[in-house]
């Protein structure tokens, strides 16, 4: 029998991300950082750098922008 | 197929149409701001606790001023530091709507921690999120009250020295110790965990805002790197190794449920009854209504000021002109300016007669009328005299006055006159006895002349009424006046 287990995964909108690194820092599992574009507003954005996500949401809630970063369940 | 786990939370606008300019979907904070992870976790509460349509969420002037951008559901901006009074207005003239007060350190702390503890110790039923980033964010990055010890600041270059400035205001513990408020809690907006932990005693503060249960207080420690010149990750080191060092987080207080909730009485607020109580049985006049005049007498308005020392009478003369003009119908304000010592300083007061509204009840300009009873009043006020004004003095201690032409001028020596009648003090009703002259050939028209003098009576009368026994006096006096003014012609 094989258990399949959740997955998950984070979008980024690169124009609404500040490029704060509080994401970055807060991901346990160090899968998401800040790349060396610049978006629209001049800011580096976070990219997701490793199919790892587990879904845990502190990449969400140390994010001070409201939609700059979403976490989904892929179902 | 994608389910959403973590996102915007509909505590939000969807697009923040109030925000001026093309960005419409972020915030206008800085980079990292705690400001920012405060609000989801606000929109948040609101959206699952299903409280936006009763919220009252009141911006602060600081960093977090446009609330309203962002949050879908009630609020209002207030004057800096203002937010408890203007939530203990809304809590108890609308019991049914929860207030919260967002304010920063400089907000709360300083321009407006009276209005914040008072609230807090009256019990008001309000929760207060208390953003303390240890600066003022807005302005630039002045030392707060909750500046830290030794943290330089723009206004602290040296760091702040608490032997000069004080120690930090330590908010939470202060308002714990006050019987009234029922929660009290300080958290941090840095790590995962911190953040968990500020959800969590915001959401218990907000619960208590729906129960009913008084004043809560919820304390962030929040990031401003910018200002602390700083990265994000600086910023939170800072927080968590200096700010909790001094500011340690953790509950202050939870009596919530002990408390039964409260229900606030009701203000009074039917017009009828207010007028009631701040102008009990007000009387008017001796003389029936039919005595005032309706004609339709200088349909502009008249701008007095009476000026002399304290002692002279010159707040009663204001007021017996005032009380003249009441008695005739006019719209009237009477404004008294002191000097700080009862006798030998200066005094002043403003009147205005007007047929419509008096939009000011201040006189520091365009004056029609001046009366000076010292030099220094002369000195000072006859600048303010508008073209084509009257000048009225006390030709006994001011110096003939050196005014242009257009100016009609009148100088009479009340003070002697007084004397003559036996009382210094009614050199005002000797100048009142020449103002009615005076007026009458340039203030007043028609009818109006005839009863003049009666009105001019029982304005000294009314003003008198309960010092009868020098009401005689000064009506000879205010006929004097009027003499001695005539025989100029
Ligand atoms: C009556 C008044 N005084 C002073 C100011 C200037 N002012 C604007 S914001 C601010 C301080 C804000 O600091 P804080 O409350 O800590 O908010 P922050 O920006 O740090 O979040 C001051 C002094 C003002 N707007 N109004
Ligand atoms: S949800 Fe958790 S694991 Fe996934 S990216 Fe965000 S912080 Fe990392
Ligand atoms: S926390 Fe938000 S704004 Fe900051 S880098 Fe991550 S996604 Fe961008
Ligand atoms: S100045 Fe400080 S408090 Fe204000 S938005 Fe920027 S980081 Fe936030
Ligand atoms: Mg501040």
């Amino acid at each position: 029998m094989t258990v399949k287990s959740k997955k998950f995964t984070v979008k980024i909108i690169a124009d609404e991300c500040k490029g704060c690194n509080r994401c970055v820092k807060a991901c346990p599992k160090n899968i998401l950082a800040l790349g060396n574009d610049l978006n629209r507003f001049g800011f580096p954005y976070v990219k997701l750098v490793k199919d790892e996500c587990i879904g845990c949401g502190a990449c969400y809630y140390s994010c001070p922008e409201p939609s700059a970063l979403a976490v989904y369940e892929e179902v | 197929m994608e389910k959403l786990k973590f996102g915007k939370s509909s505590g939000f606008f969807d697009t923040f149409e109030r925000r001026p300019g093309a960005i419409k979907k972020n915030m206008h904070y800085c980079p990292g701001c705690g400001h920012g992870i405060l609000h989801k976790l606000l929109a948040e509460a609101l959206e699952e606790m299903d409280i936006q349509d009763q919220t009252v969420l009141i911006a602060p002037v600081g960093c977090s001023v446009f609330t309203y951008y962002y949050f879908d559901c009630g609020g209002i901006s207030v004057p800096h530091g203002r937010a408890p009074a203007v939530g203990s207005g809304i809590a108890r003239a609308n019991p049914d709507s929860f207030v919260i007060s967002y304010q920063g350190d400089g907000d709360l702390g300083a321009i407006g921690f009276n209005n914040f503890i008072q609230a807090a110790n009256r019990g008001e039923n309000m929760t207060v999120l208390f953003v303390n980033n240890a600066i003022y964010g807005m302005t630039g990055g002045q030392m707060a009250p909750t500046t830290l010890p030794g943290q330089k600041t723009m206004t602290s270059p040296q760091g702040r020295d608490p032997l000069t400035e004080g120690y930090p205001l330590k908010v939470c513990e202060t308002v714990a110790a006050l019987d009234s408020p029922v929660y009290v809690e300080r958290c941090a907006l840095t790590s995962y965990k911190n953040i968990m932990q500020a959800k969590k005693a915001l959401r218990k503060g907000l619960e208590n805002l729906k129960n009913r249960k008084g004043f809560s207080l919820i304390e962030f420690l929040s990031g401003c790197p910018i200002n602390l010149k700083m990265t994000t990750d600086e910023a939170d080191h800072f927080i968590e190794e200096r700010m909790m060092k001094y500011f340690p987080i953790g509950k202050f207080k939870d009596i919530a449920d002990d408390r039964p909730a409260i229900s606030k009485h009701l203000g009074i607020f039917e017009p009828a009854a207010v007028k009631r109580i701040l102008y009990p049985n007000r009387q008017s006049s001796s003389k029936s209504k039919d005595f005032r005049n309706k004609s339709e007498i200088f349909t502009k308005e008249r701008r007095i000021k009476c000026a002399g020392f304290g002692g002279q009478g010159i707040l009663s003369l204001g007021m017996m002109i005032a009380n003249m003009a009441r008695l005739r119908n006019f719209n009237v304000t009477w404004l008294p300016s002191y000097g700080p010592e009862m006798r030998g300083g200066t005094a002043n007061c403003s009147v205005v007669l007007s047929r419509d509204d008096v939009g000011s009840p201040i006189v520091d300009k365009d004056t029609n009328l001046l009366i000076a009873m010292n030099q220094p009043s002369m000195d000072k006020f006859l600048p303010e005299l508008k073209k084509n004004g009257v000048l009225l003095y006390d030709s006994s201690s001011i110096e003939v006055p050196n005014c242009s032409e257009d100016k009609k001028v009148f100088g009479i020596n009340a003070a002697e006159i007084a004397e003559d009648l036996g009382d210094h003090r009614v050199a005002n009703s000797v100048i009142l006895g020449a103002l009615s002259f005076i007026l009458r050939d340039y203030f007043l028209e028609g009818d109006d002349k005839a009863d003049f003098d009666k009105t001019f009576e029982e304005a000294i009368i009314d003003c008198f009424a309960n010092k009868k026994g020098i009401v005689d006096l000064n009506l000879k006096a205010f006929y004097k006046g009027k003499a001695a003014v005539e025989t100029c012609f």
